[in-house]
């Protein structure tokens, strides 16, 4: 049960490092980015490189693919994001299904179409039992290292001059303009730390999540419920939903195997239905 | 005469901290021709949305001929007689003025969920449509897009609008805001010609136009009332006077 | 032509009856058949003459139009942005196949009982979506996409599973018409049942529900200080339109004797969003040029990169929407007026 427990958690962690991003890119621009499970796959498939073919300690790859992918998102939002953030709705989700097409048929290209396997350094791997749960030691080290993350990302946002002009941009760009924050430097940045965060968080999460050239199309729904769900104006918010998700998802897999993927629907549907503006929307009417 | 067709109840509305609207019971008349007035950030507006449904308040009721509508969804209050115009246009910039007011004429006649009789089968719906714009000046430009008539044509059809749902209170949110000089008389020879049982709330920052128009007026300071009377009350209470000053100088 | 400047010139002096026959006239105009309508009908009817060999990619172009054309009522009219259309596609698809197995063979049967069901479908998930933002939306309509695809992969017992449903075949149309190897019967059939689905839509696009549907995308807080109570009509316009798209998978059932578990897909709904861009939203037939488009497009691709041709279909989207959609649509723009012109006003 615990063990079950905790592998939710862990699951749940990776599900809110993948997200978070996106939800600065909703809060901040409007903009719905259906192609951030590119990044996240680019990342993953960063650290296999890296390490099948090169030989590089897998805790290397973790920031070196937090880096590239960061880069790489930089790249994209500079060249071609900046330009739809006025777009509409509908040209937003087309341009970025178009990127995740792009993305899987690019992965299958270069990749191939079978799942990636990393192999994990052997402190890493195994299970080893504490009070007689069995825990996972990769899941430990993912709960550790998300958990880290997430306390850093709350301190950046709330203690940092870049995480206050950010709060600002988010909560109304116009004013956050006229006290000269330079609200598109500011979001280059998040935008790429957000997506160098996707890149960590593909890459961790290989091992548990699996990678494929679909991945980016698997996880969609994911990150539309954390960031629908969660709302986008904190970070505790996707993080509870993140968590929710997760744990509900790994439960419904384990105890009901027949209905499990459908514990999600089920999930996203209640909620819909219970609270419309989202788990943790501000007040009435936004 | 005496008669309250629209009353609100310690109606509030925050925004975060910020008080917009701070509990204002508002007493209408039938028939009346009441103002609000106030300093720009008084919550005009907001105090207008909450009364069409627009915002939902933070407490208080509305109601209307004595029934609570405090719930209602905007499309309900229209129905039940309650309608408003837009401080800034809000039409629908690819419909013509025709096929904007058929529409609404539709809906308040109920065959708006008709979905199997072309809108050119409703002869006598668009003979009202058509005089009605053309009471309104409107009938030249009809057949044209919103988007490219004149400002002061559209604001005329926002007006034309709101009377297509045959109101019995009609709030107007500033009627004459926008219109160049040349197409203003247009729309205040419309405003004081309407007709005498529609009972009339209106916004306005113009005070001849206030004085001219209203018999009652109320003056909304800081999201509350901060005074109310007769015109001629208002206009020699020197409060008023120093909210008026004060934001002038 | 002349009668406009004159009103122009004094409005007031204009009789009623003059001005009501002109009110009257000028939304006539509004539902008329434009002459771009009567020649794509030419055109496909043409296609059965002139290319005898392509019966199965016409086909397949007729009931994507079919399917597009049902998302417009949903996107083009109301406003909505959907990632899961395909669900009542699909669902039309496998209710169509299953009674053909093992109920009724007869197509048009197989044809109304699928509409009904995905009907039903499109009628109980339109409350899902009528609060909350766009996002919401997508989530939601993605979701209960997902949710069907998932739902058919899991009743193998009923629905083949991975493997899809095949054995059936189906009897003459109405037991007259018989579906002949080459496709000629199935493209006729689906043709018929297109334009029947067009005119439908068509007549709903002018009624006052369709205006109202308009003005719902257009300005929501308007529409409903004009009484429009559009929750009301989202839930009509989307149980409509899971209708025709259920129509539309049970032709693809009907006409290639074969449900895969890809009606279902995501890619699905995704294709018909981007068949609908390239056509043009909110006029109907967007979703039939649209179709044509895509389909010779993503044929061709498939020819020289059989298993990279969605990377292709990717890099069209982006460029689509860089470009800039409105400006790419212009053309259908112009083409009712130009094409259909003044000559009313006479």
């Amino acid at each position: 049960m615990l063990t079950i427990l905790f592998d939710g958690i862990a699951y749940g962690m990776l599900l809110f490092i993948l997200a978070c991003g996106l939800t600065v890119t909703l809060g901040l621009m409007n903009f719905i980015n259906l192609a951030h499970g590119a990044f996240a796959m680019a990342g993953g498939y960063i650290t296999v490189v890296l390490m099948n073919r090169y030989g590089i300690s897998f805790y290397w790859c973790l920031p070196a693919s937090f880096l590239v992918t960061a880069i790489l998102g930089l790249v994209l939002e500079r060249t071609l994001y900046q330009w739809l953030y006025k777009a509409d709705h509908l040209d937003q989700v087309l341009f970025s299904i178009g990127i995740v097409f792009m993305s899987v048929a690019g992965a299958d290209y270069f990749m191939g179409g079978q799942q990636q396997l990393i192999n994990l350094p052997p402190e890493l791997s195994g299970r080893m039992d504490v009070l007689g749960v069995g825990i996972g030691r990769y899941r430990l080290f993912t709960v550790v290292v998300c958990s880290l993350l997430a306390i850093a990302l709350q301190l950046i946002l709330s203690k940092t001059r870049f995480g206050s002009r950010l709060r600002a941009a988010v909560d109304d760009r116009r004013v956050a303009m006229g006290l000269g924050i330079n609200v598109p430097l500011v979001f280059a940045l998040t935008f790429a730390f957000g997506s160098g965060l996707a890149g960590l968080g593909g890459a961790m999460g290989a091992e548990i999540l699996g990678l494929d050239p679909n991945f980016p199309l698997k996880f969609m729904i994911y990150f539309l419920i954390v960031v629908s769900v969660g709302g986008t104006s904190t970070v505790s918010g996707p993080f509870l939903a993140a968590m929710l998700l997760g744990i509900a998802d790994v439960a419904g897999k384990y105890y009901v195997p027949a209905i499990g993927p459908f514990v999600i629907y089920a999930l996203m549907i209640v909620m819909l239905i219970l609270r419309p503006n989202g788990l943790f929307s501000r007040g009435i009417g936004r | 005469m005496s008669e309250i067709v629209l009353e609100t109840r310690g109606l509030s509305r925050r925004f975060g901290a910020f008080m917009a609207t701070n509990d204002v019971s508002l007493k209408v008349e039938r028939g009346a021709r009441h103002a609000l007035i106030g300093p720009n950030g008084a919550g005009k507006t907001t105090l207008i949305n909450l009364l069409t449904g627009v915002l939902p308040p933070s407490e208080g009721q509305v109601y209307l001929e004595g029934e609570d509508i405090t719930g209602l969804a905007s499309f309900r209050r229209v129905k039940r007689g309650l309608t408003r115009t837009f401080q800034i246009n809000q039409l629908f910039p690819e419909f013509t003025p025709l096929e904007t007011v058929c529409l609404a004429i539709t809906e308040r006649q109920g065959v708006g969920h008709s979905l199997w009789s072309t809108m050119a089968g409703y002869g006598r719906v668009i003979e009202e449509a058509a005089s009605l714009l053309e009471r309104f000046g409107l009938a030249s430009v009809m057949g044209e897009r919103t988007s490219i008539l004149p400002y002061g044509k559209q604001r005329l059809l926002e007006i034309a609008l709101a009377f297509a749902s045959r109101p019995r209170v009609l709030l107007l949110d500033e009627p004459a805001a926008g219109v160049p000089e040349d197409e203003r008389h247009e729309v205040l020879s419309i405003v004081s010609d309407l007709p005498k049982d529609v009972t009339v709330l209106l916004i306005e920052h113009d005070m001849d136009l206030v004085f001219s128009f209203a018999s009652r007026i109320s003056v909304l300071v800081a999201g509350a009332v901060f005074a109310e009377g007769t015109v001629a009350e208002i206009s020699a209470d020197p409060r008023v006077k120093a909210v008026y000053l004060g934001e002038n100088a | 032509m002349s009668l406009v400047e004159q009103e122009d010139a004094g409005a007031l002096a204009t009789t009623d009856a003059a001005t009501d026959s002109r009110a009257a006239r000028l939304m006539k105009r509004r539902s008329r058949i434009r002459l771009y309508e009567v020649a794509i009908w030419i055109a496909v009817i043409a296609a059965y003459f002139v290319l005898p060999s392509k019966m199965l990619i016409l086909t397949e172009i007729a009931i994507l139009a079919l399917f597009a054309v049902s998302l417009d009522l949903v996107l083009g009219f109301a406003g909505i942005v959907s990632l899961g259309h395909a669900a009542f596609f699909g669902l039309g698809a496998y209710v169509a196949g299953l009674l053909a197995l093992h109920f009724v063979a007869e197509p048009v049967t197989g044809l109304v009982v699928a509409g009904l069901i995905t009907g039903l479908l499109g009628f109980l998930t339109s409350f899902l979506i009528l609060r909350g933002s766009d996002l919401t939306r997508l989530m939601t309509t993605l979701g209960i996409g997902l949710m069907m695809a998932e739902l058919a992969n899991q009743m193998a017992w009923l629905t083949g599973g991975a493997d899809g449903l095949s054995g059936f075949s189906l009897n003459p149309i109405f037991g007259v018409f018989e579906f002949d190897l080459f496709g000629k019967t199935g493209y006729v059939y689906c043709l018929v049942v297109l334009f029947l689905g067009v005119m439908i839509m068509r007549r709903i696009a002018f009624s006052p529900f369709g205006l109202s549907l308009k003005a719902i995308k257009s300005n929501a807080m308007r529409a409903g200080m004009i009484a429009v109570p559009a929750r009301k009509r989202i839930v009509t316009a989307y149980t409509i339109a899971a209708v025709f798209a259920g129509v539309a998978g049970a032709l693809l059932a009907q006409t290639t004797s074969f449900v895969s578990p890809d009606v279902l897909a995501f890619h699905r709904s995704a294709d018909v969003l981007m068949v609908l861009t390239i056509g043009g939203t909110g006029y109907l037939y967007g979703g039939i040029f649209g179709a044509i488009l895509f389909t010779l497009v993503k044929d061709a691709l498939s020819i020289v990169t059989p298993q990279y041709w969605m990377f292709w279909i990717g890099l069209i989207l982006v460029v689509l929407v860089l470009v800039g959609r409105e400006r790419l649509n212009r053309w259908v723009d112009y083409l009712p007026k130009r094409m259909a012109g003044r000559e009313d006003d006479r």
